[in-house]
């Protein structure tokens, strides 16, 4: 009939945490380079680039009710973008802005096409034309390099013309760099989310037929989600380049659509925090499979099989239940 | 001729072979307050989801204050003026009572779009909200989660936010149904208040009669997709046709 | 010319190939509303089961075929009673992320059991050798898959549309209380369709082993041109599905034959136009 609310994925409202917890993780990570060495580094910046990536995901799954598996499609545009970018010029700023608003566009254009869509079919168009992006990075070798990537990507020093030229050399300062990237976007994320945009999402998402008639054009808003997620992702890819030095074609393909998926879900969907403690979650589970078994993508996927079938409401939901309990009749608005 | 807030001409909607509304043609006057009536799968519900925009006719046309909205999408008409409430309970059952309620607020400020200002701050929209939480007697459960509420509270919520867009014409479909005879008096005395204070003009489909013949200033009777009887709760009651096909010795 | 019109009927045997996969594909969704994402998987699963019975093991071709399907309707049923049948009452993202998981255990699986790539076994010896078509040899492999695909398609229609058990599946789809109400046992029915379903793809699968090499990949490579057919024939349709494994087999088979760079973008290509004119497919119900 077209009239039932449209089901939605958060069945609960949307938790935060506490201001402590927020600054004592802050202050770890500041002074992590202190303690960890190169290769703890080299994973935090990994668990604040799934961060980004799960989070833009999340605005679109968790709040407006899209389930995307194409999201790597837009982290290797972001990736390979700022890979051509830094090939370019050697701008690290240039680069990962450039990224990013490539990979905007391209969910802007995929976007048009996605957002008629809803539910299943939205999440097959997805998946579709994110592996069209992954055909694209494999077969059009004069762009993308092809089968073998692009290589040699400088990291590039950070550089505002005219004002200051900081070299990027080491892996502390590029993790420094990451750190700063990741808290404005978190920071950003978090106001976007607790908006009045933020609550048309949440509108959409528990039911589009109400939103329809409160006089919002739905499939705009779609849209809007789908490029604030597309920019996300661009974001976390255009990270990438610079920590790895190369760009290879898995990037773009599903099974990296699965990973801003699982973070998601192992963290809770109905959180704001839940993609950032997935991604650190999803990173310390990898970490531990990889040492007995490269046969990592199994694991993966009992962990998805498991969480969908018991454990629908992730990590965070679980550790705040207590929390919420606690402080009764306090008002969500 | 009389300018009507809205009206149709020769509307036609089929599914299949059935048409479910079958060249209905009406008119509706600004401040009186209508009631659609008629007996199950009459094409009550379809009509209203015709002149909402929910359902695009297959032939026929749609104005409101002149303008011809038949290709208007449902939230453009919203926009100009138009509102519903659902059948089936359709309200946002993850957020809290008072964000329901802030939804229909933000949006008739043009405010959806902003993604920097803390909903806190929204205070014209917050303001609007609280009152409307106050009219609907909802207050006290303002911070609850609108699908915990009660199936008559949930009800009175979807009609909060129906008005929340303060419309000029607003379609109630079966505001009633399933609700207690005190939550029921909320409802209508809601819609007495909006129609003196706000000028807001209501069509509810309604299946008590008592309700019907006790607030409608003109009544739509419908069976089969056509209009059976258009006319005063009185001369509906004297209706022959009416009476034998519809009403049975009910009245 | 010539090379022209040989190319459309290579592409036909290709088309027959994704008309399996996507006719289980779009008949599961049509009566159990869940899409299966781990269709492809499913293929993969049928494919690597023959190639085992079939090339390492050398036994039957048709034995080895019937193996396939019974090892993959098993591993269906699998999925859908001990999983899925628990998704049925809550949010459908779940039930596509659920099956989202059972391609990454179906893909690493048979990396596990099977390890890398493989050599293509020879063709049985009866559906071996050429025709003349167009003045160009056609293999007789490629008209047995033309043949088996229609032989399916008119076994489905007349499955569905002419036996006691197509109107108890028919009914269900349509209403799935009205079906319980009536007696009809929906959980089997349910369980049932899944299995089709999955031999559908196995046999899609099995049936392509003797042409092409099978890998772990190949499920993903399946799954998403299956979903684009889906989307130019309209989901829940199994004649949208045949056409649009027409459409799409015949069109690569000529991209890969004008612009072979481009090949895949031409597919994405169609399923967006198809989207931008008709949204809901071009058999939409
Ligand atoms: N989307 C649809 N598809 C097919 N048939 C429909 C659809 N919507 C309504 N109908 C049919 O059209 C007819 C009119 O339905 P409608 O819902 O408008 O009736 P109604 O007067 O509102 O009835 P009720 O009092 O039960 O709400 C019914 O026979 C119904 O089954
Ligand atoms: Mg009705």
């Amino acid at each position: 009939m077209g009239e039932g609310p449209v089901a939605s994925p958060g069945r609960r409202r949307i938790v935060t945490p506490g201001r402590s917890a927020i600054g004592g993780l802050v202050l770890a990570l500041l002074l992590l380079p202190l303690v960890g060495g190169q290769y703890a580094q080299y994973v935090a910046i990994q668990v604040l680039i799934l961060s980004l990536f799960a989070l833009g995901f999340n605005i679109l799954f968790g709040y407006t009710g899209l389930l995307s598996f194409g999201q790597a499609g837009f982290y290797a545009v972001g990736a390979y973008g700022c890979a051509k970018l830094l090939l370019l010029t050697p701008s690290l700023l240039f680069g990962v802005v450039g990224g990013t608003l490539l990979a905007g566009a391209a969910a802007l254009v995929l976007g048009v096409l996605c957002i008629r869509h809803t539910r299943i079919y939205f999440s097959m168009l997805t998946l579709a034309f994110g592996m069209m992006i992954f055909s694209m990075a494999l077969k059009w070798r004069d762009f993308t390099g092809g089968d073998d990537g692009l290589v040699g990507i400088p990291r590039a020093p950070l550089e505002i013309p005219g004002l200051v030229s900081v070299s990027m050399a080491s892996m502390g300062r590029y993790y420094y760099f990451v750190l700063a990237v990741s808290l404005v976007a978190i920071a950003i994320a978090y106001r976007l989310v607790h908006s009045p945009l933020g609550l048309t999402f949440q509108g959409i998402r528990d039911s589009e037929g109400r939103m329809a008639f409160t006089g919002v054009s739905v499939r705009t808003y779609r849209l809007i989600a789908f490029v604030i997620a597309g920019l996300y992702a661009g974001l976390a890819g255009a990270l990438l380049p610079a920590l790895e030095n190369t760009v290879t074609p898995p990037v773009a393909h599903w099974t990296t659509s699965a990973d801003p998926v699982l973070a998601t879900l192992l963290g809770g969907i109905q959180a704001f925090a839940g993609p950032i403690v997935g991604a650190f979650l999803y990173f310390m589970i990898k970490d531990v499979i990889v040492r007995f078994t490269e046969y990592w993508l199994i694991w993966l996927g009992i962990i998805v099989v498991v969480l969908v079938m018991g454990f629908r409401g992730g990590v965070v939901s679980l550790a705040t239940a207590r929390w919420r309990v606690h402080r009764p009749g306090r008002e969500g608005a | 001729m009389t300018e009507y807030l809205l009206e149709t001409k020769g509307l036609r909607k089929t599914f299949g072979r059935l048409a479910a509304v079958a060249g209905v043609s009406l008119g509706l006057t600004e401040g009186t307050l209508a009631a659609v009536i008629g007996p199950n799968g009459a094409g009550k519900t379809t009509l209203i989801n015709l002149l909402t925009g929910l359902l695009t006719p297959d032939t026929g046309t749609v104005r409101f204050k002149g303008e011809d909205i038949t290709r208007v999408p449902s939230h453009g008409r919203v926009r100009r003026g138009l509102s519903r409430s659902f059948q089936i309970m359709n309200i946002f059952p993850n957020l809290t009572v008072r964000q329901n309620l802030l939804l229909p607020a933000l949006s008739r400020r043009g405010r959806n779009l902003h993604a920097v200002a803390r909903l806190e701050d929204e205070t014209g929209a917050n303001a609007e909200a609280e009152e409307l939480l106050r009219e609907i007697g909802l207050w006290d459960h303002r911070g609850a989660r609108a699908g915990a509420l009660s199936h008559g509270d949930q009800r009175l919520l979807e009609l909060g936010i129906a008005v929340g867009t303060r419309p000029k014409l607003c379609f109630l479909d079966e505001p009633c149904a399933g609700m207690n005879p005190i939550e029921r008096q909320t409802v209508l005395g809601l819609m007495r208040k909006l129609s003196g204070q706000r000028r807001t003009t209501f069509v509810i489909v309604e299946h008590d009669m008592d309700v019907v013949f006790s607030l409608a200033e003109r009544i739509v009777v419908m069976n089969h997709g056509e209009v059976l009887a258009d006319g005063t709760p009185a001369e509906i009651r004297e209706n022959r046709v009416v009476r034998e096909t519809y009403l049975g010795a009910e009245v | 010319m010539e090379t022209l019109a040989f190319q459309g009927v290579v592409g036909l045997s290709m088309a027959m190939y994704l008309w399996l996969i996507s006719a289980g594909l779009t008949i599961i969704f049509g009566v159990l509303g869940v899409i299966n994402f781990a269709h492809g998987s499913l293929f993969m699963l049928g494919a690597y089961l023959a190639f085992t019975f079939y090339g390492l093991l050398g036994w039957n071709f048709w034995l080895a075929i019937i193996l396939s399907l019974a090892g993959t309707a098993v591993v269906g049923w699998v999925m859908e009673r001990f999983f899925l049948r628990y998704l049925y009452g809550v949010d459908e993202a779940y039930q596509l992320l659920l099956t989202f998981g059972f391609i990454l255990i179906l893909d690493d699986a048979v990396k596990m059991i099977w390890g890398g790539v493989f050599r293509i076994p020879d063709i049985p010896a009866f559906l071996e050798g050429h025709w003349s078509v167009f003045g160009r040899p056609f293999p007789v492999y490629n008209a047995f898959i033309i043949a088996a695909g229609i032989v399916v398609g008119i076994v489905l229609w007349l499955g569905f549309e002419r036996t006691w058990w197509g109107r108890t599946v028919r009914a269900t789809a349509s209403d799935r209380e009205m079906a319980n109400a009536i007696g009809v046992n929906v959980p089997r029915v349910f369980s049932g369709v899944f299995m089709l379903g999955a031999m559908l793809a196995a046999l899609g699968g099995a049936l392509g082993t003797p042409v092409r090499v099978v890998s772990p990949g190949l499920g993903a490579a399946m799954i998403i041109q299956a979903f684009v057919i889906t989307v130019i024939g309209g989901l829940g349709n199994l004649k949208g599905a045949f056409v649009g494994s027409l459409i799409v087999g015949v069109l690569s088979a000529y991209g890969t034959l004008l612009f072979p760079v481009f090949e895949l973008a031409l597919i994405y290509l169609i399923m967006a136009v198809v989207l931008l004119v008709r949204p809901q497919g071009l058999f939409a119900r």
